[in-house]
């Protein structure tokens, strides 16, 4: 080690450590809002608007204690198991719907399969707005407004078009000896799916549930639009009822509530970082 | 499960060295059925939520209709009154032509200058990506919104900052010139998905390429723009395509920081903030849905104008004409 340093010029080596001073100092400036947001959140309520300082002159809880007693009469819990109920349940949804169709597409030959693989590409550019009111009257007709299900359900029936591209370049990366072995071994096409192709597809799979999680979680025209009473409200809508109910004078509990809005995808970032960035890498999907 | 039982024998009996292989693994769709069983579940949402609804708001788009009573057709009153008769559409176009303009610009060329950079970084280059990323993530959360809301806002950390210089400008938030740069910064702090795109595409790039260039003694600047630039060009195209797409629709970051209202005097009244408050405030659904599809067609015809440009300025290294 010592002798390639040694190698290297002294003025590459300078280089190269403003270049990581760089790197650091922009992501220091980027996750600088970030780092604001939950030292705030621990701020007395009059310091938080123009006190650009991280460190709180002295920490408080007060702000969540707010935000547990509960938003418009309702406590954060709901609100989180609300976003919880949503999210997993788009994510059991795209999971199961997504791989069974992109199974189909790479490894099934059907008569259909060039224009319905084509009308399924063309569905992830569309978008949504062209779709919201007759869904919206869909909805309203079965009842299902202020309830999850116009949430969960689209997502049992495989719309989120993207997932399943992803899931079908992954599996038509996979050998196609396997689907020969499967046959031999006296595997019908569900058994070969079920104990072949799924497992085998895994991190396509993870990649999928991780993503759709967060999109789930963050998503806020669709909740906005479903969801009307506060008791059916997830965490990004009830931080917007935060703003309309008690004015900018609790700054405090809204900081709360944002941190604990942003939680789970922090926790879901730092878990599953790898697989998040080269879901990105491999799809150009967007974060 | 009997079929697959007799049909195994003669698969087996088949010589491995098949030249038609590698097209077996189709076999099992010699039964198309269970293709479509395969594909129910989507072949029903296709049908039931995009096909039909498409179709429906087409029709709506052309009717008067407030979900209350059945619609009335109105032939192209709606499409007529949005160019003709309606200060706040044409307001909404033009904040959200604004917004794309200066936006997705901004956000590529932070993540090319980023990712070249990153590419130079041998160790901790992995940390570094993960950390770029995370505003991607956390930026579509309408807690990132708020904290935007305050930090642009009167009396917040830059307005205080920029009156300590001498710059007085009342919060952005509050500002009808400088509203939509809160939105715009906010969009460009997400600039790590593409950036993680760039950052695949130049790996990509190869070393020959590069070598050669410092061989012919160019400079890093030539260099960037005669091997960098053209060899990354279908990565630029893509994430330009995928960034004005996203663009057109964003809703949350101008929902949050003006309130829904779209404010200060309609300075951020996106394109789509303008639709859900028709259709969801005002339950003018049928104006609504013609709205809708006046983006949809802007979204495709700057699509089809990007692709049709594409030809003149994106290399494909494997269609080199020679």
């Amino acid at each position: 080690m010592t002798t390639v340093t040694a190698a290297v010029p002294v003025s590459r080596r300078v280089r190269k450590v403003l270049l990581h001073l760089a790197m650091i100092a922009a992501i220091c400036a980027l996750l600088y809002p970030v780092a604001w947001l939950i030292s705030s959140s621990f701020k007395p309520a009059s310091e938080i608007l123009s006190g650009a300082s991280l460190w709180p002159s002295r920490i408080v809880l007060s702000n969540y204690t707010e935000v547990f007693a509960g938003v418009a009469g309702v406590g954060v819990w709901r609100f989180a198991v609300n976003s919880l109920l949503i999210s997993a349940g788009a994510v059991v949804g795209n999971v199961v719907s997504c791989s069974l169709a992109a199974y189909a597409f790479a490894w099934m030959r059907f008569r259909l399969r060039g224009p319905m693989f084509a009308f399924m590409i063309g569905t992830i550019m569309l978008p949504v707005h062209v779709l919201l009111i007759p869904q919206y009257t869909i909805f309203q007709n079965l009842g299902m407004i202020d309830t999850i299900w116009p949430l969960v359900l689209p997502k049992l029936l495989a719309t989120d078009a993207f997932f399943i591209f992803m899931i079908v370049q992954f599996m038509r990366g996979l050998p196609s000896e396997l689907g020969d072995a499967a046959r031999i071994d006296g595997c019908g096409p569900l058994r070969a799916f079920r104990y072949v192709v799924l497992p085998l597809s895994k991190p396509a799979l993870v990649t999928t549930a991780i993503f759709t999680f967060i999109w789930s979680w963050n998503d806020f025209l669709s909740q906005l639009i479903y969801l009307n009473s506060p008791e059916t409200y997830t965490m990004p809508l009830a931080l917007r009822l935060f703003i309309d109910q008690t004015g900018e004078s609790s700054y405090g509990a809204m900081m709360a509530m944002s941190v604990l809005t942003l939680l789970p995808i922090a926790l879901f970032f730092v878990a599953f970082q790898r697989l998040l960035v080269q879901g990105v890498t491999t799809t150009g999907m967007k974060g | 499960m009997t079929q697959q039982t007799l049909a195994r024998p003669a698969a087996a009996s088949e010589p491995p060295t098949d030249p038609g292989h590698r097209r077996r693994r189709h076999r099992y769709g010699e039964r198309p059925g269970l293709a479509y069983l395969f594909l129910s579940p989507w072949i029903a949402g296709a049908l039931v939520l995009t096909i039909g609804p498409m179709l429906a708001s087409l029709y709506l788009s052309f009717t008067d209709y407030d979900l209350f009573t059945s619609p009335q057709w109105v032939g192209l009153a709606n499409y007529r009154r949005l160019f003709d008769d309606d200060p706040r559409f044409l307001t909404s176009v033009g904040v959200t032509l604004r917004y794309v303009l200066i936006s997705t610009p901004l956000k590529l060329i932070a993540a090319l200058g980023v990712a070249i950079l990153l590419n130079r970084v041998t160790r901790g280059s992995a940390f570094y990506r993960s950390a770029f990323y995370a505003p991607s993530l956390l930026g579509a959360s309408a807690a990132i919104a708020i904290v935007w809301r305050l930090i642009f806002d009167n009396q917040g950390i830059v307005d205080k900052g920029l009156s300590a210089v001498g710059i007085h400008t009342g919060g952005w938030v509050a500002s009808p010139r400088y509203a939509l740069l809160v939105i715009v910064a906010l969009a460009v702090w997400q600039f790590g998905a593409p950036m993680v795109i760039f950052l695949a595409g130049l790996k990509q790039i190869p070393q020959e390429l590069y070598d050669a260039s410092a061989v012919d003694g160019a400079s890093p600047w030539r260099t960037f723009r005669s091997v960098t630039l053209p060899m990354l060009s279908p990565v630029v195209f893509f994430n330009l395509v995928l960034e004005m797409i996203h663009a057109f629709q964003s809703f949350t970051g101008a929902f949050v920081v003006s309130g829904g209202r779209g404010g200060p005097s309609d300075t951020t009244l996106f394109y789509t903030l303008y639709l859900y408050d028709n259709a969801f405030s005002n339950f003018r659904m049928g104006y609504a849905s013609a709205m809708a599809w006046v983006l949809l067609l802007v979204i495709a015809v700057v699509t089809a104008a990007l692709f049709g440009t594409s030809r003149r300025w994106v290399y494909y290294a494997g269609e080199d004409a020679r």
